[in-house]
């Protein structure tokens, strides 16, 4: 009994943290913040440095002995080959209109949250070590020198970034702060310090092609086990193929879709609308090879991220396929339309991707080949191509929930929302600063949607929830509708912390609900089998 | 009446004061942003905070510290400080701090019976106390059940689509594999 405390002394807690600056306060590992970090087999795999049993808890890291030598190296070949990366360490002055945007500072109060201090752990050390005035006058020129202590607060705040960009959309020299994660965790992993939320995807996906590690087998089953629910609702068998040399467009979509619920209903949504258009002409093929649209390579390195991408064209060609139609991903469209280009294209063995079904030219894919099911959707329904009964979607009242990366970085906006307006008869936009360019994240993007850090889950997800709660309670919205995996992986825990009321869907998912097909029967459930409005009759007749 | 009286006409400068002991648990760098951003979807913590106070100095006020009155202030408040960096004591630490606060606002006072009515709020702010620690419990047990859920809807959810397992009554055949 001799450690408990007496009352008095427990009465005399100051609550008040300490009011040393940032460069003298370390990080603190805090649990419920921080992923486990890399297993050994997962970083072997794809020949990275420094496998071995560790963890973040640890005082010891196991890092090589010339660990800050490999590090200050590592920045001074990134600085010589990425001139935005040097610009950003150079040009911040600091004004501070990145500070409050970020999710995890608003939800957090953590000043290190900020995005400018978060880019001045790594810029402090820039300074110091590479900057004239850094080297003389070191702290008072900002700089610092590359300690133990600062290498775990890079790693404990470079994984607290979920590379959304939504800071840099206020920054008036347009610094993206997401590229100064992507190079500060590109530096972490050449010590072997990723987290293993972000590591084992990338190995599996290396292996099988997917982050799950799902064999082909086993992802042809899972599919299968969709074509049996939609059998259930709609009394019609839909017959995807898998692998087929000389179809004209293959379809790859996240892997979250296939194994994770809420995102197997947008699954069986494409399944739906890829047999609704198969009388009209469209020649479509799934693979299991290339069975992962998203990729957190990069989340890991330039390298990594160019290594799993390659996979995509690499399939492309093998089965003779004219371009490639893409699912409902997040960071995945980030790395087609700004970064696959140039990983490993230009793909001339593919062509312009042209509609089957409207004749439209997606003339923006000309070079990359890839386009999103969003936009070939839309545009079906703008060519009065789908039959759609909206009114199945009545017991759904839904807000739009704009994922970073097709937001910011694809500037797609307007498909998904004239889709769901064409396919629910109930919607309701989040207010303004929160939706559009302006998008809240959902506080697990870029790798941090792991189960032991929930805790920064939900807090960097709170300024999101916040803004359903608010439609909610005025607009009574109880479905929250997303173009991304790892939204839909993501959101359904942070609905039921912060508005219980509100669940998750892929916007095809609604397609699916909506989507009259030939020789189906009368829909009584809506795809997760829950009673449609007004045919619970139906069902009782039936049964 | 007087301890009532004299509350209910500084109400906008204690709950002002309470709100300023709150944001003293977050660093000081961070503090501006709080106050200052009234848009209530920028700043949604100090938004949900102040009003969270809001109501429950209201309820105080009025000796109407219901349980089901006071939840939903209560909640606004402790759910966002029950994923932050606090220990319990600390995260809950806002309600106690009230009682110093109060005391401070009548210590200048020379009416003896604020005393004994100051007496009996404090017994309403040891049960609002007790009712926080519940909310607070309830939000921490709602963060394991989540973590547990997430892995095992993740884990049986991707063994039943492939097929794998089955369930008593709803035995699956297995299927040939079309590769």
């Amino acid at each position: 009994m001799a450690d408990v405390p007496k009352p008095e002394e427990l009465a005399k807690i100051d609550h008040t943290p300490p009011e040393t600056p940032w460069m003298e306060t370390p990080a603190v590992l805090k649990d419920g913040m921080w992923c486990y970090g890399a297993h050994p087999k997962n970083l072997e795999i794809v020949d990275m440095p420094n496998p071995r049993e560790w963890s973040p808890r640890d005082e010891d890291w196991k890092l090589p002995d010339n660990w800050k030598e490999i590090v200050l190296d590592g920045m001074k070949d990134r600085l010589g080959k990425f001139r935005s990366f040097k610009l950003f360490m150079d040009i911040c002055v600091r004004c501070g209109a990145c500070a409050d945007k970020c999710h995890y500072f608003i939800g957090s109060g953590d000043p290190k949250n900020m995005p400018v201090l978060r880019a001045e752990l790594l810029r402090s050390v820039y300074r110091k070590n590479f900057t004239l005035g850094g080297k003389l006058f070191k702290k008072l020129a900002g700089g610092r020198d590359l300690t133990m202590d600062v290498f775990k607060e890079w790693w404990y705040y470079l994984f607290q970034c979920s590379e959304c960009r939504r800071c840099s959309v206020f920054c008036p020299y347009g610094i993206d702060t997401a590229e100064i994660t992507i190079i500060g965790r590109e530096l972490i992993n050449l010590l072997g310090c990723n987290i293993d939320w972000i590591q084992a995807p990338v190995a599996n996906c290396y292996r099988t092609g997917n982050h799950l590690g799902i064999q082909p087998h086993a992802y042809v089953s899972m599919i299968e086990f969709f074509c049996d629910e939609i059998e259930d609702v709609t009394g019609v068998r839909v017959n995807p193929t898998f692998n087929r040399k000389g179809a004209e467009i293959l379809f790859i979509t996240p892997s979250g879709d296939v194994f994770a619920d809420p995102g197997t209903y947008t699954a069986m949504g494409y399944l739906i609308l890829f047999h609704y258009l198969e009388s009209m002409g469209l020649d479509i093929t799934w693979s299991t090879y290339a069975s992962e649209g998203g990729n957190f390579g990069f989340f890991t390195s330039h390298e990594m991220a160019k290594r799993l991408n390659a996979k995509m064209y690499a399939e492309a060609e093998r089965l003779g396929v004219k371009w490639i139609l893409g699912g409902e991903c997040g960071h995945m469209w980030r790395v087609v339309h700004q970064y696959m280009d140039t990983f490993n294209g230009p793909p001339d063995f593919l062509e312009e991707p042209v509609s089957p079904i409207t004749g439209t030219k997606f003339e923006h894919a000309k070079s990359t080949k890839m386009v999103h099911i969003c936009e070939f959707t839309a545009d079906l329904i703008r060519h009065n191509k789908l039959k759609l009964d909206p009114s199945r979607n009545d017991n759904l009242v839904v807000t739009f929930h704009d994922s970073c990366n097709p937001a910011r970085a694809m500037g797609f906006l307007e498909e998904p929302r004239y889709i769901i307006k064409n396919v629910c008869n109930n919607f309701y936009e989040m207010p303004s600063n929160t939706i559009r360019e302006e998008t809240f994240c959902c506080g697990s993007g870029a790798g941090l949607n792991a189960g032991e850090n929930l805790e920064l889950r939900m807090r960097g997800g709170f300024p999101r929830a916040n803004a359903v709660k608010h439609v909610h309670e005025k607009h009574g919205v109880n479905m929250l509708a997303c173009i991304c995996a790892i939204d839909r992986a993501a959101l359904p825990t942070l609905m039921e912390y912060w508005v219980p009321e509100v669940e998750v869907t892929g916007v095809h998912e609604l397609v699916g609900n909506a989507l009259i097909l030939d020789g189906e029967k009368k829909r009584t459930t809506d795809l997760r089998g829950e009673p449609l409005p007004g045919m619970e009759d139906i069902e009782d007749e039936d049964l | 009446m007087a301890l009532h009286d004299l509350l209910a006409k500084r109400k906008d400068d204690i709950v002002k004061k309470w709100f300023e002991l709150v944001l003293e648990t977050y660093p000081e760098d961070s503090r501006d942003f709080f106050r200052r951003q009234k848009n209530r979807f920028a700043n949604p913590m100090g938004y949900n905070i102040k009003e969270g106070i809001a109501g429950l100095f209201e309820a105080i006020v009025e000796h109407d510290c219901d349980h089901e009155k006071t939840a939903p202030y209560l909640d606004q408040i402790i759910r966002i400080r029950a994923v932050q960096e606090f220990s319990p004591s600390e995260a809950l630490s806002f309600v106690m701090d009230f009682k110093k606060l109060l005391r401070n606002e009548i210590s200048t006072e020379s009416d003896a019976g604020l005393a004994v009515e100051l007496d009996k709020l404090e017994e309403d702010l040891d049960k609002l106390a007790l009712q926080a620690f519940d909310i607070y419990m309830g939000c921490r047990e709602r963060i394991f059940e989540l973590r547990v859920n997430e892995l095992r809807n993740l884990m049986f959810g991707a063994l039943e689509r492939a097929n794998l397992v089955s369930f008593p009554g709803e035995e699956k055949e297995v299927k040939e594999n079309k590769i």
